[in-house]
């Protein structure tokens, strides 16, 4: 049962949240642009101190399609913020304006502080380098929609597996099933963390780390491609020596399973291949697509149960 | 005075730390505030037998009570010490220094993204205790896990 829980992280979610999200999504889904009344009256904040295009889009859709209301923090450097409101107040007023909050923040545990404030339910749309939990939600369903399953299914992770939150909260989503195997392909600099692998040999989950993407790309049902940002490198001239490798093209998916679908949680910039986007393989702008109705599920389920 | 009679003569009025991990009296004392230049009475030996813990250290102090609400910060760095109260001579509180499950306030999250080390929030860290001995703690909004080391470095750093 999600109805007026706070959404912080994915490790919050058990499995039946996850198919409960999913079954709603399919729900959304079918019931495709129309415009609905399951949440009038209802207003939803969104609050990003962070940019955002897909995040903040998506969710202000999903709620306008639910037939509630959206107000907007707008541009911090335009709020109250620039004139140095600190998070806890301004959390307490939209609080107190609206019935649920969606916060994205730089800090780690932004979300959690606010959800301590608020009374009313709090979805996290990202803070710090490791939740991201309705990206993980769509991500999965993605993964649903396409295979059927995310159960026995083999997934690559590749990029940046130490800074990214998608991936971060990818990963740990992932514990939730009983995953095949998952290969973590990154380079040296960008492994993921050690708590990260904890957490997988916990759950008991197989994974094993490499560097190139072709070493295991004929195992993969899927493949979760993330941008590998150069202002992790200390040394520009080492990103440059390692960008190349994790670009994704037709070439390095030569030996690919037939069903192997590609994720990204975008933007991206040159990891993918324009050319891969033609290939059966690409399911990329689904998974941006789907963030309008597994979001709607989400505001569904926490706001009306 | 012999080496035994250090250790064992009886104190008036002050504290006495026993099973304190080999190695750590010299902190426990920096995070009790003791100088030296104080002019209490401290008896200090370390690395002595122990049959709990193999090796331990021992601080007595005449003159200074713990307060209870030191114990916490104790814990954390002699994790199951015991502390004891004497009062003319007689002792008149055992604690056993066990690290709370949520230590509150107490320390500052070393990691620089978490929410709780952005000023101008009315905000305490809090961290949960995943390991008692030797202690680690993970915080409660960041997750980041502090090591013994993270924990003693920084309580006695504050001194």
């Amino acid at each position: 049962m999600l109805r007026g829980r706070d959404i912080l992280t994915v490790l919050d979610l058990s499995r039946e949240d996850f198919e409960e999200v999913f079954r709603a999504a399919d729900e959304m889904l079918r019931l495709g642009e129309k415009r609905l009344e399951i949440l009038r009256g209802r207003i939803m904040a969104t609050a990003f101190f962070e940019p955002s295009t897909r995040t903040r889009l998506s969710f202000q859709t999903a709620m306008i399609r639910l037939g509630g209301e959206v107000i907007d923090l707008g541009e911090v450097d335009k709020s109250s913020i620039a004139k140095g409101e600190n998070l806890s107040d301004t959390i307490r007023m939209l609080d107190s304006y609206a019935d649920i909050i969606v916060i994205r923040h730089r800090l780690e545990g932004a979300a959690k502080l606010a959800a301590e404030i608020a009374e009313n339910p709090v979805i996290n749309a990202g803070d710090g380098s490791r939740n991201h939990p309705t990206q993980a939600l769509i991500d999965l369903y993605t993964i649903k929609h396409f295979q059927g399953r995310i159960d026995g299914l083999t997934i690559g992770v590749l990029g940046d597996l130490k800074y990214g939150r998608a991936t971060n909260s990818f990963i740990a989503a992932l514990t939730k099933f009983k995953i095949e195997k998952i290969y973590l392909i990154s380079p040296p600099q960008l492994k993921v963390r050690e708590e990260t692998k904890e957490l997988l040999i916990e759950k008991g989950i197989e994974f094993e780390e490499v560097e190139k993407l072709e070493e295991v790309v004929e195992e993969l049902d899927v493949l979760y491609a993330s941008r590998i940002q150069k202002e992790r490198f200390p040394d520009p001239s080492e990103y440059e020596l390692v960008r190349g490798s994790y670009v994704i093209t037709p070439e390095s998916l030569k030996n690919a399973k037939d069903n192997l679908i590609i994720l990204h949680p975008l933007p991206r910039v040159d990891e993918i291949d324009f050319r891969v986007d033609s290939l059966p393989y690409a399911k990329y702008f689904d998974q941006a697509r789907f963030g309008v109705p597994v979001r709607m599920a989400l505001l569904k389920l926490i706001l009306v149960g | 005075m012999s080496k035994k009679e250090l250790i064992l003569r009886k104190i008036k009025d002050g504290t006495i730390i026993d099973h304190i991990p080999a190695g750590q009296a010299l902190n426990l004392l920096k995070l009790m505030g003791i100088t030296g230049r104080e002019g209490f009475t401290v008896a200090l030996v370390m690395n002595v037998e122990s049959k709990k813990l193999g090796k331990k250290d021992i601080i007595k102090v005449e003159g200074l009570e713990l307060k209870p609400e030191d114990t916490d910060k104790v814990a954390l760095i002699a994790p199951m010490a015991t502390i004891n109260v004497v009062r003319n001579y007689e002792v008149v509180e055992k604690r056993k220094a066990v690290p709370p499950k949520i230590v509150e306030g107490v320390l500052k999250c070393r990691n620089p993204n978490c929410i709780t080390n952005k000023p101008n929030e009315p905000i305490k860290s809090r961290f949960r205790t995943i390991c008692v001995n030797p202690p680690k703690l993970i915080c409660e909004y960041c997750n980041y896990v502090m090591t013994y080391e993270d924990i003693v470095k920084q309580l006695i750093s504050e001194k």
